[in-house]
């Protein structure tokens, strides 16, 4: 699959060298000591970045307000609409239902590492083709999950949609759209979406 | 959300031991639920202890030629492993019936069996809850009750366990493994690690204080054809309104349990005899006493119904 080359390639880096880059300042440094706080070091599209959090922070808030990758979005903030979508450790989590204190060693892929304007994921370029957006809110979560679900089928992970659980997993429409079931888009850009999941595919019926 | 510490367990004597000794203290795995209720207030605890780093993530053949599933296993990989797929499709297939990806790429095993129930009054801090706060009330009972249970209920309480997992694992008889403050494992069957809420509403589960889930024990494989239907207001990432768990064999025998219709998945063995008679002797025994409410009594007709057509599906 043609994706598959980035994704290796970034979890790559978790054993390779990595940059070391200084924390950026806590945009709300409490003043309140009696808050918890815990230390937490973030691997982040191949970057380190040691933090001091409050405990409450959970992996998005830290990635946005922290980090200020602010690719990733916020819908919801509770698990129920997939704008948060990011991969830890190459499989895709809603950011908004984890710590960031939980994420210490892990390897996180959000939009910004996926690809960049100058040099697309072939996913990005895909949706870019085939206009699988509108307002674009919920477009990262879209496309990580899509280039995590690729991923799944090929490991044989199963979905509602499967028939015989232990055949060779298809990329087939309707497993398209259950695996994507986790993503919300309120502008309604399904279609587009699967036009543009199918073409990374190749040859989906 | 309140303010808690947190620290990562080192063991699981460390990790029980760690929630035994500080009051208000809670285990967190995957945190699917238990950070969705920390930011509505309904969980508050004081300090998590993360379990996440303990080597209980593995699923291995156990001598009897069942299964041993490490607690800390994802919903993925478990409905992934080649001999869940090969010997107990029902527990894939309910397991992919439930969340999303995302979810279930976090969610644990031993988290997804103390899933919280998902009554709407239960999530509304407004309003009296006798699960969020013993005897404050119960808010469902002449509320809006489409979703919630048939049977099983009580004066007290009329939430719903909203699982899928749990009820092909209840068809399976597994059995759960939980550790102590003293290092002792004990086994609970499935049948009656959930609590009917009785007296006690808010008491869930069986286990004890500080007791951690280790893992989830499968029974040596029983064969048969294996369904999980379920019936549902989206056609995905929605909870059950009614769900059936099936094994069925070629004589017209076999085991049956239904999600969404009570406080723990519901099976009754008495009913399931009734399988070869067909869908309605099966759901005429297993609701025999249900109190529905007037909003929620089109459950029992559609558990008839979606058994009629598992057992279909079972005949090829």
């Amino acid at each position: 699959m043609s994706e598959s080359p980035k994704l290796s390639a970034s979890s790559g880096l978790a054993s390779a060298s990595i940059a070391e880059a200084p924390a950026p300042t806590s945009p709300h440094p409490s003043s309140r000591s009696s808050i918890p706080h815990s230390s937490v070091s973030l691997r982040v599209n191949g970057t380190r970045y040691a933090l001091t959090l409050d405990t409450r922070t959970s992996l998005l808030d830290a990635l946005r307000e922290h980090l200020h990758l602010t690719g990733t979005k916020k819908g919801c903030d509770h698990g129920h609409c997939g704008a948060c979508t990011v991969l830890v450790n190459g499989t895709r989590i809603n950011a908004c239902l984890s710590l960031a204190a939980m994420h210490d060693a892990d390897e996180i892929l959000t939009i910004e590492g996926l690809g960049t304007p100058d040099d697309l994921h072939p996913m990005q370029a895909a949706f870019l083709r085939h206009d699988a957006f509108q307002c674009g809110y919920c477009t990262p979560g879209q496309i990580c999950s899509a280039v995590a679900i690729l991923d799944e089928i090929e490991r044989g992970v199963p979905s509602h949609a499967t028939g015989d659980l232990t055949a060779r997993m298809e990329a087939s429409h309707s497993e398209l759209r259950e695996r994507m079931s986790g993503n919300i888009c309120r502008c309604g850009a399904y279609s587009n979406i699967q036009a543009a999941i199918a073409e990374i595919v190749g040859g989906a019926a | 959300m309140r303010p808690f510490t947190y620290e990562r367990a080192a063991s699981p004597a460390a990790a029980i031991a760690a929630v035994t000794a500080t009051p208000g203290a809670k285990f967190i795995a995957g945190g699917t639920n238990l950070l969705d209720l920390m930011k509505f207030e309904i969980e508050t605890p004081t300090h998590l202890v993360d379990v996440r780093s303990l080597p209980l993530a593995t699923i291995e053949d156990t001598e009897e030629g069942g299964l041993r599933i490490g607690a800390l296993v994802t919903n993925t990989d478990l409905a992934s492993h080649p001999r869940v797929k090969r010997d107990y499709g029902v527990l894939s297939r309910a397991i992919v019936a439930g969340a999303t990806g995302q979810l279930r790429n976090k969610a644990s095993v031993g988290g997804n069996l103390l899933q919280r129930n998902r009554c709407p009054y239960f999530y509304n801090t407004a309003v009296p809850c006798n699960k969020r706060e013993p005897g404050s009330g119960c808010s469902a009972i002449g509320g809006v009750s489409r979703s919630l249970a048939v049977i099983g209920t009580s004066e007290l309480c009329i939430a719903q366990n909203p699982g899928d997992m749990a009820v092909a694992l209840r068809v399976l008889d597994a059995r759960i493994e939980a550790m102590n403050a003293a290092g002792k494992t004990r086994t609970i069957p499935i049948a009656e690690f959930f609590r009917l809420p009785d007296f006690t509403p808010a008491v869930e589960f069986a286990l004890r204080p500080g007791e951690l889930i280790t893992a989830v024990t499968l029974p040596p494989p029983i064969g048969g054809s294996h369904h999980y239907h379920k019936v549902r207001d989206r056609a995905s990432y929605a909870f059950a309104i009614v769900s059936v768990a099936a094994v069925l064999h070629e004589d017209g025998t076999g085991r049956v349990a239904f999600g969404g219709v009570a406080p723990r998945p519901w099976r009754v063995e008495r009913a399931e005899a009734e399988l070869p008679q067909g869908s309605e002797a099966v759901v005429a025994a297993a609701f025999d006493g249900a109190k529905p409410t007037q909003d929620n009594a089109f459950k029992i007709p559609l558990a008839e119904r979606a058994l009629a057509l598992v057992i279909a599906e079972g005949r090829g």
